[in-house]
């Protein structure tokens, strides 16, 4: 089994009652492929320990991203920020299928994922309200939070792909087994910069697994109408790919081992659709409900939200009790509200870090400040 | 300090003396080498000493390189640190800034800095701009080399030069030699830059032989990046320029000397960081300014240089207006005649000179 982080500890469940199923096996969808032999496997086997990880992870990007919201409507965070509930499988499943010495990038809608390349909910928020303890200092904001072998946090729609073949390259030419996964939205699968990269991670056989987090909508654009083909797994072309349900956490386990297995065999990258949902609108100046119908977003709520497939899932499995993921509702609520606390009382970052982190590995150099007279410092 | 011996070259072919490389036992004397010879020894020297460079580009391996800068790498090294990537800039460069924020320390060559403007995405919203944006997580030690500016011939599309809008930019370091040594130096230096350094090189320069003393040839042979040189002594007028124009104002000062002129010429082998401070104390000597690019006037280094000048302490030992010699305010043009009036000739140097210190 696999030992999840959230945040720098590692969560492992305090209680293993006699009477509960340590692990069972679950149905799955079936995958879409293209030019690959095979999917996934469609039963996954979930045990009480991941179950309760992969729960608690989501939970908290959910709470989190909802703190967010609330803070920002607050005035508290400004500028942009790109919520992430109802994709939260998709992070979580992701980081279950693969080793936290791998690699990650993605873009602007990118908190989900500071947390499960081991940021912490804390310095995450106080990133977003710009304070000093935040995980870039309160210098990158909402898009531009980075952790180790996580690379952001990227605001220019598509430009992260490229990058995340150049970590892969990195990764082949390092010769340490380690694999990057990159991923965009259905809006950015246009991007020409994209097809550039499928072609170079193809000749080269990059250790690059693509995914397309297809949420239906880029900004206030469907797929429809920003898409000749929207059957983004294929294309890829001449890069096998496959379509996953991105609501189920298994489901993307699942297809995410197939794809870190075909890229560390040397086979060359791999593409993955996920298909999921954003609650939110494009942004918080968004309202979301402009392009789509309230009762759209309530059928997904009902139906295919992810954290309450996974609960319905252990639940009737008896894998947990009612009891048992309600006290994990409770600390995940204190964890936000601390980390809320934190957030709007840290200070904002001191003046002199104004002109700090310029270059690195560089002796103190001076940087002309808004007039000839004002000269400031800048160290590495 | 060494003076550099170089030829008359504007106006009149290059005369390329290519050298064959027999450096890796003692090194001889003084030795003459090309620019594009010691751009090549210096890439071979950095591949040799940290494993974890490499170059990338257009027809770098295979080819040999388009200007055949990269000539005998790729059979030294191999398909794994010597790569030929499709012509397609704004994915390769983005490859590039990724391998680097990775652990590699890339040099991605574009084949002139006019293609570069497909991938300036990459060289400045991800490269440029990652270490302040992530308070020092994120560096990116990488190198974007290529020719820079007009060449012979080429026409408006080929002959951009990009000196002002990469120095714009904070968080690039920004360097343009003149002779073989700027270039040895400073691509070394770049490589070993922990930061992202753009290389701006010029395809006009590149057969052009210098000397290249016994202490420049050595393997650690570096040019700190953000100083300038004073090539010429002087004291009549400082003339500030960046690679290829340094040759021209040189051949100025060469003709001015005759009638008693005598103009300071300071090479400023970095356009970011500016080197101010050098151009501040000659002004303190010579009280009279001439700068003189191969760009457009407007918003480039001349005007920078300019408005520094007027800023700070040297302004008051100026005895005339400084002025900018740069190129002619329009797309570049294909026919010679055309051409040759649209870039600053020795006679314009002169002239801007002769009206600065009004003789």
């Amino acid at each position: 089994s696999r030992k999840m982080t959230v945040g720098a500890r590692v969560v492992v469940s305090a209680r293993t009652y006699a009477d509960f199923t340590p692990q069972a096996s679950f149905d799955i969808k079936k995958c879409d492929v293209h030019k690959l032999e095979e999917g996934p496997p469609l039963q996954a086997v979930l045990t009480r320990e991941e179950g309760l990880q992969y729960y608690r992870t989501m939970q908290t990007i959910r709470r989190m991203e909802l703190k967010a919201d609330q803070l920002y409507k607050q005035k508290i965070i400004r500028g942009f920020c790109h919520l992430y509930d109802g994709q939260e499988a998709c992070a979580v499943g992701i980081e279950a299928g693969i080793n936290l010495s791998d690699h990650l990038i993605t873009a602007y809608r990118a908190h989900g994922y500071t947390l499960t390349r081991g940021g912490t909910v804390r310095e995450i928020m106080a990133e977003l309200t710009g304070r000093r303890g935040g995980i870039a200092k309160g210098k990158g904001g909402s898009m531009h939070m980075y952790t180790k072998h996580f690379y952001g946090g990227n605001g220019i729609v598509g430009a992260q792909v490229p990058l995340g073949a150049g970590v892969a390259l990195a990764c082949k030419y390092l010769g340490k087994n380690e694999l990057c996964v990159c991923l965009y939205g259905d809006g950015a699968a246009n991007q020409g910069q994209i097809f550039e990269t499928y072609n170079m991670a193809s000749l080269w056989k990059l250790p690059c697994i693509f995914i397309c987090e297809n949420n239906k909508y880029g900004m206030g654009t469907s797929v429809e109408r920003a898409a000749a083909s929207t059957d983004y797994y294929k294309r890829g072309d001449f890069i096998p790919g496959l379509r996953v349900d991105g609501m189920d956490v298994l489901c993307v386990r699942e297809a995410t081992k197939l794809a870190a297995e075909h890229c560390r065999s040397g086979k060359g990258p791999i593409l993955m659709e996920l298909q999921t949902y954003r609650y939110h609108g494009h942004s918080m100046s968004d309202p979301g409900i402009s392009y789509r119908t309230r009762d759209e977003i309530q059928e997904v709520r009902s139906k295919s939200d992810p954290i309450s497939m996974l609960k319905d899932r252990m639940l009737s499995n008896n894998m947990a009790s009612v009891e048992e993921l309600k006290e994990i509702d409770v600390e995940v609520r204190k964890e936000i509200e601390d980390a809320a606390q934190f957030a709007t009382t840290d200070p904002e970052p001191p003046l002199d870090d104004l002109c700090n982190h310029i270059f690195y590995n560089d002796p103190p150099m001076e940087v002309r400040g808004t007039n000839p007279w004002t000269k400031l410092k800048s160290i590495s | 300090m060494a003076s550099l011996r170089c030829f008359l070259r504007s106006g009149k072919k290059a005369v390329t003396a290519v050298l064959r490389r027999e450096f890796h036992g003692t090194p001889p004397a003084a030795v003459q080498v090309t620019v594009r010879d010691a751009l090549n020894q210096a890439m071979d020297e950095e591949l040799e000493r940290d494993e974890r460079v490499f170059l990338l580009g257009e027809e770098v391996a295979q080819y040999d390189g388009a200007y055949k800068v990269s000539r005998g790498l790729w059979k030294k090294y191999g398909d794994k640190r010597i790569i030929d990537t499709p012509i397609t800039e704004m994915g390769f460069a983005g490859i590039a800034v990724g391998a680097a924020m990775a652990g590699l320390r890339p040099i991605c060559e574009f084949m002139t800095f006019n293609f570069s403007m497909q991938a300036i995405d990459q060289v400045i919203n991800s490269a440029a701009k990652t270490y302040y944006m992530s308070a020092g997580l994120q560096s990116v030690p990488i190198v974007f080399r290529g020719p820079n500016g007009a060449s012979a011939g080429v026409a408006a599309q080929h002959s951009q030069c990009f000196a002002a809008w990469y120095g714009h930019c904070p968080g690039l370091k920004v360097v343009s030699p003149w002779s073989a040594e700027d270039a040895r130096g400073l691509l070394k230096s770049a490589i070993r830059d922990d930061n992202p350094v753009v290389f701006l090189e010029n395809e006009l320069m590149y057969g052009v032989p210098f000397e290249m003393s016994e202490e420049v040839q050595s393997k650690d042979f570096l040019i700190p990046i953000g100083k300038a040189k004073i090539e010429r002594q002087g004291t009549h007028i400082t003339l500030v320029s960046h690679s290829r124009m340094v040759s021209l104002c040189l051949d100025a000062a060469a003709v001015l000397a005759k009638e008693g002129i005598e103009c300071e010429v300071i090479n400023m082998r970095t356009i970011r960081p500016l080197d101010a401070e050098a151009i501040e104390t000659s002004i303190m000597k010579t009280n009279h300014l001439v700068t003189v690019e191969g760009g457009w006037p407007q918003f480039g280094i001349g005007a920078e240089i300019l408005a520094r000048i007027m800023e700070g302490p040297a302004f008051n030992y100026l005895d005339s207006p400084a002025v900018r010699v740069t190129g002619v305010d329009i797309p570049m043009p294909y026919a010679k005649i055309l051409e040759d009036n649209s870039v600053p000739q020795i006679k314009d140097i002169i002239f801007s000179i002769k009206k600065t210190l009004n003789v």
